[in-house]
Parts: structure tokens; sequence; C-alpha cells
């Protein structure tokens, strides 16, 4: 690809200030079993490339999946009349400075390949795991899928950058609707598609596998006589699982700076955060110390560089409850004049990078679930993301969980149902309380973060402890 | 998309079918469905452009079935025969070793029928340097952010028994949103095959003059049971939550329906309310996967009673129900809700007092055993009083159930609908959209 690659961006023939090329080649595979059954094999495969070029301070992309020097020079020409001609209206006057040269390379880690099983075993261990989540005849539907990809993309621009990247993910996962009567009750692996990650088939073969499975079969049967969780202001206490969506939805996405900007109005929002809350704006309390980190071994959005080639490094974004800075590409730093991160990513060949999360993570505090548990008279303990909403400016949201638990006098008692919570962004994070350490750190990741126009499905990884919150409201189910 | 190239695009997916045909074993079936596009995208904030691009993209997903066993591969359609044909026989031969190692599949769907179809739609699009010109210069005062995406998009199906449709059409969105300075906004779209300058100039006339609505301070209201009139654009995003496991006939039957309790007939909803896919507008192809055609109108909820599901020919064949053309996921792709009596005049004095929703945002079951659904207003929502508007609200969280809000609560729809594009671009551009009335709900619950 380097040869074809270097010849292209040598040869292409627009009058532009820089042209980069990007192409991406990309195969994923999606096993799927319902009730022991099979629903999905298959593979998907693509491969294309974007051309940006940079015409008077404006930027034009056009994506081909022919890839011949006669395709890539079209659509150089292509991306060159539509920067030209929207130059006139830019938003803003950009520069080579933007597009720096890079040169290096990222593999993901992996200590097993992903054909190291074949299509059949990959069946066999699906049918398992869903007659091992059949605990009861109360279990209507139990499912169990495997997807994983091989990903590569090059990157060359005509300033020199020469980017090589090669992602290995793997995600699994598993479930179960259980019901009696009106009653349904559904319980999966942490919630729905969490277990995403970088490497290979080593993922699968953990030691507890079998034993989580038995147990969120047997879970989504006990939910079926749970009490329903109590309308109440309360503390509340949750699981790495549910804390990946609560930072995902109300930290991540509001320090989008592109969003801060405007850009994203129109379809995923804007932002309660402002330019100037930067360095100033007490997010949350003194416990709360998120990093944007693209470094950390094995975590699913993992990368040494982002789609513009910028070199990706762990960053602080609130310390100590603070804002730092926010998630933006060097074009929204410019815009906005606020410090960001390497954030600029696409989905793939097919879409422009856009400012994006990566990885998302609440740094470790210092306590034991047990002594998290032991100091609370009153609360309820929840895990696995079920439901989630949360209004354009990222302020008011509503989560639901699959599983939780009453806490009474320092321990977990009753199973409860329907969990849910809701609350505004910056009271939610002030009530932070405690946040668990290192033993109870858990990473998950989602393929599915959805934003931008046109719209990308882009992957992202969410590492946290247990933490605790005072005073929220919680709420069950029912019409 | 030139013509040619269209024809060029044609010429090679019949291609591909047919030799396949010619290639295959005499106990193997297969389908290939094709996706296909050449789309510009240009993207705006503060009436200004963010980003302009055109993308060229196309994908075939080839199905291979043999003895009770399936496997698939999509991969990327050039149009350029040489490099199609080379990738799709590799992973013909792919398929063919793994299918063997695969389990058996007892509701397997083989082509059967007998259907082929073609359908052309030709429009006149902008230009794509004129594309920026025609859109920016009439809002360049006001705070404009959207997108425009217009192009040519193809959907194909063929399989091994003969079966094949074709459907082109160019089509055009601008979705697009105009914001005051306090961050209030009116919500637009724009859509077709033709551009219409004229049109496209009065659309935009008239969202200003609601812009002067929300120049008022927002209204910050408790939680609690409002009266709500909900704008046709709002009563799509709540009609689309439907195909998010309620209407599908294989989620009735796994434990994952909103709409099981109408099912069993433990509740009912309002007679005034009336579902059906209609596909009459000829706006998205009518073949499924397997290519089945449904019906041009199939009606789903009538007078309140749920008389037909989705049903896809894998759902049948595992329940033993009769297949109703549905797709493979049992969504909605040409939803209706029919009108009903409530004229436009009259929309705000019914409504008397209580809230004016123009748009929802980001929605999700809260609890889809029993219906129930969260979600914010977005978008040029007001506070009414005595049939008067009195200013724009601090958005609202909501946690209703449908059957409630569709229910005994349901006051009317009105005897207007509007056609709601799909302006969804994940995968590819999507077509079609929904026709829906606006509709007056009474005590429905804000919670935040």
């Amino acid at each position: 690809m380097w040869s074809e690659l270097t010849k292209a961006i040598a040869h292409i023939n627009v009058p532009a200030d820089w042209v980069g090329i990007r192409v991406v080649k990309e195969t994923s595979s999606n096993r799927h079993v319902r009730d022991g059954l099979p629903q999905a094999n298959g593979k998907y495969s693509t491969m294309g490339a974007m051309l940006e070029v940079l015409v008077n301070g404006c930027l034009g992309y056009a994506a081909t999946n022919s890839l011949d020097l006669g395709s890539l020079q079209a659509a150089a020409e292509i991306a060159y009349k539509q920067a030209l001609v929207a130059s006139e209206w830019r938003v803003y006057d950009f520069r080579v400075t933007e597009r720096p040269k890079v040169v290096g390379e990222y593999n993901s880690p992996f200590l097993e390949p992903l054909d190291s099983l074949c299509p059949g075993e990959i069946n066999d261990l699906l049918v398992r795991i869903c007659q091992t989540l059949k605990v009861s005849d109360k279990i209507v539907q139990a499912t169990a899928s495997i997807t994983s990809s091989e990903k590569e993309s090059w990157f060359v621009s005509s300033n020199g950058s020469e980017v090589y990247q090669k992602f290995l993910s793997f995600g699994n996962h598993y479930g179960a609707i259980a019901q009696d009567g009106a009653i349904v009750q559904q319980r999966t692996n942490n919630g729905s598609h969490a277990n995403c990650y970088q490497g290979g088939m080593e993922l699968l073969k953990r030691d507890t596998l079998w034993q989580q499975v038995r147990q969120v079969g047997e879970q989504a049967v006990e939910l079926l006589t749970a009490e329903e969780c109590p309308t109440i202001r309360t503390n509340l206490v949750l699981a790495p699982d549910q804390m990946m969506l609560q930072i995902h939805e109300s930290v991540g996405h509001p320090l989008e700076i592109d969003r801060i900007l405007g850009d994203e109005r129109n379809y995923a929002g804007g932002s309660f955060v402002s330019k100037s809350d930067f360095g100033n704006l007490v997010y949350g309390s003194p416990l709360m110390n998120i990093t944007f980190d693209p470094t950390v071994p094995g975590e699913f959005a993992s990368y040494g560089f982002d789609d513009t080639g910028v070199v990706a490094t762990r960053e602080y974004l609130i310390k100590e409850g603070v804002l730092q800075r926010g998630l933006g590409s060097l074009e929204s730093q410019a815009r906005a004049g606020v410090a960001g991160v390497a954030c600029a990513r696409a989905s793939s060949w097919n879409r422009p990078p856009i400012d994006r999360m990566a990885n998302l993570n609440l740094e470790p505090g210092n306590a034991t679930f047990a002594e998290i548990i032991a100091e609370i008279e009153h609360g309820v303990y929840m895990e696995s993301n079920r439901s989630w909403s949360i209004d354009d400016r990222r302020y008011k949201f509503q989560f639901g969980c699959e599983y939780a638990k009453l806490i009474e006098n320092g321990k977990l008692t009753k199973t409860l149902r329907n969990p849910n919570y809701r609350a505004t962004t910056p009271e939610f994070w002030q009530s932070l309380t405690k946040v668990g350490n290192a033993s109870n750190w858990q990473m998950y990741g989602t393929p599915f973060c959805g934003k931008g126009e046109p719209n990308q499905a882009i992957w992202v990884g969410h590492g946290s402890p247990v933490c605790l919150f005072a005073n929220v409201e919680v709420f069950g189910g029912g019409s | 998309m030139k013509i040619d190239d269209l024809s060029a695009l044609e010429t090679s997916f019949n291609q591909l079918i047919e030799t396949l045909i010619i290639k295959k074993k005499s106990s193997e079936e297969f389908t290939v469905k094709l996706s296909s596009e050449r789309s510009q995208f240009t993207r705006f904030n503060h009436a200004k452009v963010r980003q302009t691009g055109h993308i060229s993209d196309g994908w075939i997903e080839l199905t291979l079935m043999e003895n009770q066993r399936s496997s698939f591969r999509q991969f990327p359609f050039t149009g350029n025969w040489e490099i199609d044909w080379q990738t799709a026989y590799q992973y013909l031969q792919e398929l063919r070793e793994e299918i063997g190692l695969l389990p058996v599949d007892p509701y397997l769907v083989l082509p059967t029928g007998n259907n082929t179809s073609r359908e052309v739609h030709s429009g006149k699009l902008l230009p794509i340097d004129e594309v920026v010109p025609a859109i920016v210069q009439v809002v360049t005062e006001l705070d404009f952010t959207g997108i425009y995406a217009g192009g040519v998009v193809i959907k194909g199906y063929g399989d091994s028994q003969g079966q094949k449709h074709w459907f082109a059409t160019d089509t055009f969105t601008l979705d697009y949103s105009l914001f005051t300075p306090s961050g209030q906004a009116v919500k637009g779209t724009f859509a077709g095959s033709n551009w219409d300058e004229s049109a496209y100039i009065q659309k935009i006339s008239q969202d200003k003059k609601q812009l002067e609505l929300l120049a008022f301070s927002p209204k910050e209201l408790p939680r609690g049971q409002y009266k709500t009139y909900f704008a046709p654009a709002a009563v799509a995003d709540l009609s689309m939550m439907l195909s998010w496991g309620a209407v599908s006939e294989a989620d009735l039957q796994q434990g994952n329906s909103a709409l099981a309790i109408l099912s069993r007939k433990d509740k009912v909803l309002s007679p005034k309310f009336n579902l059906k896919e209609n596909f009459k507008l000829g706006l998205v192809p009518r073949f499924n996967a397997w290519g089945e055609m449904a019906d041009p109108e199939l009606p789903i909820i009538e007078k309140g009673i749920l008389v037909n599901t989705l049903i896809n020919s894998r759902t049948a064949k595992e329940y033993q129900k009769t297949a109703n053309g549905a797709n493979s996921s049992e969504t909605l792709r040409a939803p209706e809700i029919t009108p009903g009596n409530l004229e436009f005049a009259e929309i705000l004095p019914q409504l008397d007092t209580g809230l004016y929703v123009s748009n929802l945002h980001y929605l999700n079951w809260s609890d889809r055993p029993n219906g129930r659904i969260t979600g914010m207003t977005r978008y040029a929502c007001f506070w009414v009083e005595k049939g008067e508007i009195i200013a724009p609200i601090e958005n609202l969280r909501f946690d209703e159930s449908l059957y409630r809000f569709w229910g005994d609560n349901l006051v009317d729809f009105t005897n207007f609908q509007e056609f709601i594009p799909e302006v969804g671009t994940y995968e590819s551009r999507e077509l079609g959209g929904g026709l829906v009335p606006g509709m007056l709900v009474e005590d429905f619950t804000y919670t935040l």
C-alpha cells in the first residue's frame, strides 16, 4: 500500500495548499446465536480512500472506494472544486499547521490471532453460552455474539506525513430475557455490547467466563421476583459498567470543542460548557479526575495518532474536579483558542475526521468496594446500563440499569428491578463522594458512539472504578 | 451521478448475478444485496461552511446457503467489473469453505419467489459548485447550522432463483436549525428530488417568523403533568420508537416488545390511533432481504387495536406465522399515522394552557415492557396560556408510557399530516420518512 500511496500523493495534481490521503481497510466478523440457533455468520470488508485538500483556508474532501490513480485524481479534483467554492464562506481560515507532518506506526497488542478459533468453534462456543444462560424455563431468550475486527489505516500527505496503524479488536456480548406473565426482565454481561477491547482471541478465554454466563442467566430470573426500585433521594453507588455510560454522556460529549463551537447543534447538540469555562469550571467534586488516554494498552479506543496524524498523548481533562482542557482536534483548538487533545477521528475512510473522545477514564481513588458500601446507611447500588437519554446541552439526564441492590446499614441486601436515576450533570458530579481504587477499576468500550453530519458511529473506551454519589433521585419502572 | 455511470453500475450488478448463477453448485442458493451512493455532504455552522465533501461508496452483500446453513460476505462494489468479480469470486470460495463448519439453521429462508422490479427516479439536484451559494446566500444574516446531503442512492437485490430488483433515486435533504443568540432554535427540513429555490426562500422566511417567537426569555417549568401539543416532527420521533422493540413479531415472541401488553389485549390504545405501513409514496424500495415485495399498505394498529405485526419470512417460519414482506429487522419502513379531526386553527385554542412541543430529542425506552419512553423536548417548544404562545421553555425531560399518550390521554390528532423525511446517514443516506399528523395529549408527564 505504501508504494501506491506515496506514488499517488506525488501524482495528485490540484493547486491546493495541502493534500492528504487516508486509506482504510477493515474486515470485521459477526457471529450471533439466539437460543442455540445461528442467526448471523459473516464478515464485512471495506476499503477506500479519503482525500482531503486545503484551498484558500478551506478544507474539502472526497472519498472513493476505487483506489486506482485515476480515481484518486478525480476525487482530489472534486475535493478541490468543493473547497474552492466553499472558501468564500469558510467557517475558519485553516492552515497547514492544523495538518502537521508526522511519521509513525501503531499496532494493537494481542496474544492470539483473531482466527485462532475457526467459525465452527466460535458457533459451538456461542451455542454453549446460550445453553448455560438458560438456567430456567422462564428464560424466553438467550443470545450470544462475538465480533472481531482487523483494521489498517495508512495516511500520507503532501507535507510528508506517513502514518500506519493496525487495530485488532474483539467484543463479546451475551444476555438473557426472563419472563413471568407480564413481568419481563433483561440481564446481560455488563450492558449492551460493553465488552469491547483491542486484542485477540485471548480476550474470550477468561477464567471467569462460564461463571459470569451462569450468573447473567440466574440474575435475569432473580429480577422477576425482585422488588421495584424505590422512588427516593438516596446514596447511589454505580458499578464501572454503568460509570462507563455516565462518563461518556455527561463528561465526554459536553467537553467536545466542536459542540461548544456549535458544529453539532443541528444533530448531536451543543454543550452547557463554554470556552471560558476551561481552566475555571468546577465540574465535580475534588475526587473527580478524568483523563483522555489513547495510550492504555488494550482499551478499545487506543491509538498512536489521530486521523489527521497528530500524536496521541494522555492528558487530564478534569483534575481534582476542575475543568482543564477540551476534546478538540488541532482544527478545533485553533478555532476556539482552547487546549485540546489528539482526537480528530473518522469512523472509516468514507467520513471526515471530527472531534471524538477515544478513551476517557475516571482515574482511581483509594476506596475498596467493601469500604464504599460499608459506610452507607441507605442507598442503591446499580450495574449495567439499559437505558440512556440526555439533553442536547448534556445537562439533564436519565439513565436506567439492569440490576440493582438495596444498601442497608453498610450491606448489600435486596435485589431491585427497573432501577433508574436522573440528575443534572454538574449537580451529579459535585455529589461524587467516594471513588474506588485500582482493585475495582474496570474498562469497557462501545462501537456505537454516534455523532457528526454525515453521521459517524465510532469506537470509544471508558475505564472507571466503583463510585458513590450522594443524594441522587432514583426510581423504578411501571406505566 | 450521470446516467452513463448509473447504467454501468446496473450492468455490472446484473453481470455479477448472472455470473454467480453460472458459478453456483446445484445444491447452493444465494442472495445478493447492493447499496450504493454518490453523495455530496456540506455541513454548515453560523451560516458558513464547516465541512464540504463528496462520497462515492457502494457494497455488495453475498449470502451463500447450502445444506440448511448460511454465511455472508459484504465487500466493496466499485462498478469496475474486473475488480468486483475478482472480489466476489474470492468470497464465494471462502463462503464455500466456511459454510460446512457452521451449525444447521432450521429457520433459514431460501429465495423462492419470482419477483422483479425496476424503479429509477431521476431528480434535478443542485450541481456541486452551486450548493453552497444557493443555500448560504439566503441565510447570511441568520445563525444557520445543519447539513445538505444530496445525490443518487441505489438499492439492488438479486438471487439464485432469478429474482431481481433495482431502485435508484436522486434526492436531497437539507436538515437545518436556526438559532437565536440565547440558544433557542427553530428546526427545519427541506427535502425532495428537485431543488426549488423559491420554496427554499419561502421556508426560511416562515422560519424567521418562528424565530421571533423565540426571542422572549425562556420559561422554566416545574416538573409535572401538562397538556401538550406535539407537532408532526415530534410525533414522528415517538412513532419511530415502535421500530425499536415494538412492532416486530420476533420481538413480541421473544419477550422484547413494548406492544406485548397491547398484543395480549391487557390494554388498548385510543380508537383514534391508526398506524400503517404505506409504500404508496414510492420513496423507499418495497423489496426486502429475500427479494419479497411488501404489500402497498399494511395496517398495524387500527382504532387502537394491534391488527398486524411486522413479520419477515424467517420469523414466520419459526413461529408458524404468515410473512408480510417485513425486512430482516422487522422495522417500519414507510410509517403513516392517519389524521384525526383537530384543525390547524384549533391547535392553540384546544391546547388552552400547556406545552407546544415542536421536536423531541434522544428518546429511549425507560421501561420497555410497560411502553414507557423517556426523552427531551428540543427546538421551538413553547408555553401556551389561554390559547396564546407566552414564551419558549427551558428543555424538559419527559418519561411517559405510550399506553397513556396514545391511550386514554390522547385528545386528537390533527386533520393534516406532514411528511418527516429520514435524514440519517450512519451507513449510507437513508431514504423515505414518516407521514404523521400532530397530536394533542392530556397530562403528559415531565420529570426534570
